[in-house]
C-alpha cells in the first residue's frame, strides 16, 4: 500500500479527536476534517437534511481523489487536517472598534486605492455599526430588489429560505465530483451568495458583495449560485479590492452560474487576496472553480476578472455553451509579481449550434513570478457554426519572470471557426527611458504601459470597478522595476 | 544671456568603449547650436548622456545645467528641469494613448514647478493649437505612442511633445532625417516658435537644408568624441562643400 493510500485510509478511519463540538456559542471548530465536522457545520447553520446529505456525499468522494498536479504551480503540500473548517463571524466586541486599531500598512494601501473611508472600515473588519450606519444603505437596497422580485441573500439563508429553488440548481454546473477542490468546497462550504433573477427582469442595480454587509465575513470556502431565469439580466461584482489578511492559507471557492433562455449574466471579479511578502512567505492559495452554464438559447455569460492577489491562483472561469446562439466571454487580466504564481485561463465548451465565444487574456509578470494561461476550446460535433476567437497576450517586466501559454483546442465539428492569437512582449529599457525623458517617473511609466496593455479588459468592467482595478494594478506592481 | 549648459572634458563609455573622449561645449540662453559630424562620431551619445541614459558611463568631466551638476539627476528630474531630447529613433509604446503620455508629461512638469494639473479641456485646446502649428492631424492624439507611425510622423510627434513641454533646452537628434519638404518646414516652424531669449536649442543634423529654416548661431563639428571645430553658420556651408575629410585634415594638422 502506498503511503498516500495509507494516509487516506487512516484519514477515513480516524475519529475526530477533539470531540464533537455542538456548543452553539463556539466561535470556531478546532482544525481537522471528518464527517463529524461536516455534521457540525451543517447543524450550526440549521441546514435541512438534504444539504447535509449533499455535503457528506461530496466529502466521501473527496476522500477518494487526489489533489491535481497538472497546474504549472509549486507549493508545499497542504495538510487538510491543519485547517479549521468553521469559523463564525467574529462578534462586534472582538473586532477593532475604530480605524485607529487597524494595521497602518493596510490603511496606507486603502489610501492608495482611494477607497472611501466607511468602506475601508468595513474591509478592515471594523465593527461597522460603531463607525457608520450601514443599515439605511442595506435597506434601501433590499427594498428595491424585492420590488423587482430578485433574491439576493447569503447562501446559508437561501438553504433555509429557498430550499426548492436552490436544490434544483445546486451542483448542476459544478458537480461535487468535478475536481478535488470543488469536492472539498461542496463538503465544507461556509457561505457565499445566492442570486435569483425572475423571468424577464432586468436587475435594477449591480449586485455587489460589497453591499451584502451581513455576510461580510464569509470564510475561505465560499459557494455562490446565480440563476438568471428566462429573459433576465444581471451584473454581479465580486471581490475585495483591498488586501485581506487571512490566518489561513487555502481558499477554495465554487461559483455556479445558470443562464436560461435569452438571459444574460455578467460576472466581474477583482481579486486581491494577500499575495505573501517579497520573499514568498505567506499568502493565499486561491483554488477556485467557476463555471457558467448557458442553458437556454440566446443566453450569454460573460466573465471579467482582474487577478492581482494570492500567492497561488488556480482558476478557470468557464462557459458551457449549451443553448443555440449562446455566447460566452472571458476577459482577464492577471498580474503576478515577486514570487506569485498563477495558472489561470478558461474553458469554452461549445455544444449549441451557432454558439460563440471570445477570450481575451492579458497576463503580466514581474519579479520572479510565473504565470500560465491555460485555455480549452472544445467544439462538440453537434455545435454547427460554432465560433471562437482567442487572444492571449503576455507582458513581462524584468528578466526573471516567466509566461507560459497552454492552449488546448478540440474541434469536432468541421464547420467551426476557431482562432487563436498569442503575443509576448517585454517592457523595454528604451520605452522606460523614453517616458522618463518626458518627465514621467519609472513607476508611473510602468503603470502607464501596463494599463495600456490591459485596456481591452478594463473597458469590460463597470466604471467604478475599472478605476479601482487600475489603481490596484499600480499597487501590485509597486517596486516591479528599479 | 547666461550660461545654461556647460560641458567640460566629458568622457563617456558604452559597453566598455569610450565614445566621448573629452568633449567641451557651452550653450547659453537664447542660442541655437548645430552639431554636425560623421556617422558614429558620438552625436547621439552626447545627447543620451545629457538626458541620462543608464547604458552610458561617464568616466570623466562634468556637465552643468543652470550652474548645477546635471549628472547627479535622474532622467525624469533632468526632464522636469527643462531638458528635452528629441530622439533619433523614437520608441513605440503600443497601447499607451499618445494624448495620455503627453498629458502625463505636461503634468509631471507642472507638478515639479508647483502648478496644478492641467484640466482636460485646457490640455486639448493646447494640443490642438500645437498640432495645427505642426500641420499634424488630430487623430494622432488617440493612437498608441508612435505605434505604427511612419518615420516622418514619429519625428513630428517628437516636436509636438517639445512644443507642449516648452523646454529650456531642446536637443533634437536628427529630427530632420527622413522628413519630406513640407514636414521639414512644419518641424522648423515648431522649433522656431520655441526660440526665446530664455531658451536654447541644440540641433544634431547632417544637412544644411534644416539650417536654411532654423538659422544657428554656432555650428560644431564632432569627430571621434570631441568637438574639433566650431564656427558660425558659414561653417555648415563650408562642410557641405568640402566634406568631413577636410575637418579631419585641419584637426590633425
Ligand atoms: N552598445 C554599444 N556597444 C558598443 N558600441 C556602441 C554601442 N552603442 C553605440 N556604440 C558606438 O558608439 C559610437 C557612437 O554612436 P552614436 O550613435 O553616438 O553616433 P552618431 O554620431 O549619433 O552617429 P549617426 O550620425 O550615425 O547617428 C558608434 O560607433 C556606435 O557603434
Ligand atoms: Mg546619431
Amino acid at each position: 500500500m502506498s503511503t498516500q493510500q495509507k494516509e487516506l485510509e487512516s484519514l477515513v478511519n480516524r475519529r475526530y479527536e477533539h470531540g464533537f463540538v455542538t456548543d452553539i456559542e463556539q466561535e470556531s471548530l478546532p482544525p481537522g476534517l471528518d464527517e463529524d465536522v461536516i455534521r457540525a457545520i451543517s447543524a450550526r447553520k440549521n441546514e435541512p437534511e438534504f444539504m447535509l446529505e449533499w455535503r457528506l456525499k461530496a466529502y466521501r468522494h473527496w476522500l477518494t481523489i487526489k489533489e491535481p498536479e497538472w497546474a504549472h504551480v509549486h507549493h508545499h503540500p497542504i495538510n487538510y487536517q491543519d485547517i479549521s473548517y468553521f469559523s463564525a463571524p467574529k462578534s462586534d466586541k472582538d473586532r477593532p472598534q475604530s480605524l485607529d486599531e487597524v494595521d497602518p500598512k493596510l490603511l496606507e494601501t486603502y489610501d492608495k486605492l482611494g477607497i472611501p473611508l466607511h468602506e475601508r472600515a468595513r474591509l478592515a473588519g471594523v465593527a461597522v455599526d460603531a463607525v457608520f450606519d450601514s443599515v439605511s444603505v442595506a435597506t434601501t437596497f433590499k427594498d428595491k430588489l424585492s420590488e423587482a422580485g430578485v433574491i439576493f441573500c447569503p447562501f446559508s439563508e437561501a438553504v433555509v429560505e429557498h430550499p426548492a429553488l436552490l436544490q434544483k440548481y445546486l451542483g448542476t454546473v459544478v458537480p461535487h465530483r468535478d475536481n478535488f477542490f470543488a469536492a472539498l468546497n461542496s463538503a465544507v462550504f461556509s457561505d457565499g451568495s445566492f442570486v435569483y433573477i425572475p423571468k424577464g427582469v432586468r436587475c435594477p442595480m449591480e449586485l455587489s458583495t460589497y453591499f451584502r454587509i451581513n455576510a461580510a465575513n464569509t470564510g475561505q470556502f465560499e459557494r455562490t449560485l446565480i440563476i438568471a431565469d428566462e429573459g433576465s439580466h444581471v451584473s454581479y461584482l465580486e471581490g475585495c479590492t483591498a488586501p485581506m489578511r487571512d490566518e489561513n492559507q487555502l481558499h477554495a471557492a465554487v461559483v455556479e452560474l445558470v443562464a436560461l433562455e435569452d438571459a444574460e449574466i455578467k460576472y466581474s471579479t477583482v481579486q486581491n487576496w494577500y499575495p505573501g511578502d517579497e520573499d514568498g512567505k505567506g499568502g493565499i492559495y486561491n483554488f477556485v472553480t467557476k463555471r457558467g452554464d448557458c442553458r437556454g438559447a440566446n443566453s450569454k455569460i460573460s466573465w471579467t476578472q482582474v487577478e492581482t492577489g494570492s500567492a497561488i491562483t488556480w482558476k478557470y472561469p468557464s462557459c458551457i455553451l449549451r443553448g443555440e446562439n449562446s455566447v460566452g466571454e472571458f476577459y482577464s487580466v492577471a498580474v503576478t509579481n515577486n514570487l506569485q504564481q498563477a495558472d489561470t485561463g478558461t474553458k469554452m465548451i461549445h455544444i449549441g449550434r451557432n454558439s460563440s465565444s471570445t477570450i481575451v487574456s492579458k497576463g503580466i509578470s514581474a519579479g520572479h513570478a510565473q504565470q500560465s494561461y491555460r485555455g480549452l476550446v472544445r467544439v462538440m460535433p453537434q455545435a454547427e457554426g460554432a465560433r471562437n476567437h482567442t487572444q492571449c497576450d503576455s507582458l513581462l517586466i524584468g528578466k526573471e519572470c516567466g509566461a507560459h501559454t497552454f492552449p488546448y483546442m478540440e474541434v469536432r465539428n468541421s464547420g467551426a471557426k476557431v482562432e487563436h492569437e498569442a503575443t509576448t512582449s517585454r517592457i523595454s529599457e528604451n520605452q522606460l527611458f523614453y517616458c522618463r525623458q518626458r518627465g514621467i517617473s519609472e513607476e508611473d511609466a510602468v503603470n502607464m504601459i501596463v494599463n495600456g496593455f490591459c485596456k481591452e479588459v478594463f473597458k469590460e468592467l463597470p466604471m467604478e470597478f475599472a478605476v479601482e482595478a487600475q489603481a490596484l494594478l499600480n499597487v501590485s506592481l509597486e517596486g516591479a522595476v528599479g | 544671456m547666461s550660461k545654461m549648459l556647460e560641458i567640460e572634458n566629458l568622457k563617456a563609455r558604452i559597453a566598455g568603449n569610450e565614445i566621448l573622449t573629452g568633449l567641451n561645449l557651452v550653450v547659453s540662453t537664447g542660442e541655437v547650436h548645430a552639431i554636425m559630424g560623421p556617422n558614429g562620431s558620438g552625436k547621439s551619445t552626447l545627447a543620451q548622456v545629457i538626458a541620462g541614459h543608464a547604458d552610458y558611463d561617464v568616466t570623466e568631466g562634468s556637465v552643468k545645467f543652470d550652474g548645477n551638476d546635471l549628472l547627479e539627476l535622474e532622467p525624469e528630474e533632468r526632464a522636469r528641469e527643462g531638458i528635452f531630447l528629441g530622439f533619433q529613433y523614437p520608441v513605440e509604446i503600443p497601447g499607451v494613448n499618445n494624448a495620455y503620455l503627453l498629458k502625463a508629461a505636461v503634468n509631471a512638469k507642472r507638478k515639479h514647478v508647483g502648478m496644478d494639473e492641467i484640466d482636460a479641456f485646457e490640455f486639448l485646446k493646447l494640443a490642438r493649437e500645437k498640432m495645427a502649428l505642426l500641420d499634424m492631424d488630430q487623430s494622432f492624439l488617440n493612437r498608441g505612442v508612435n505605434e505604427g507611425f511612419s518615420g516622418g510622423e514619429k519625428k513630428r510627434n517628437e516636436i509636438l511633445q517639445m512644443a507642449m513641454l516648452e523646454p529650456k533646452l531642446a536637443i533634437l537628434d536628427e529630427t530632420d532625417s527622413g522628413l519630406d519638404i513640407d514636414a521639414l518646414k512644419a518641424v522648423a516652424n515648431g522649433v522656431n516658435a520655441l526660440r526665446h531669449a530664455d531658451r536654447a536649442i541644440v540641433l544634431v543634423t547632417h544637412y544644411q537644408r534644416l539650417l536654411d529654416y532654423i538659422e544657428p548661431d554656432f555650428v560644431h563639428v564632432l569627430s571621434k568624441g570631441q568637438i574639433v571645430r566650431s564656427g558660425d553658420k558659414s561653417l555648415a556651408l563650408e562642410l557641405e562643400e568640402k566634406g568631413y575629410e577636410w575637418v579631419r585634415e585641419v584637426a590633425n594638422a
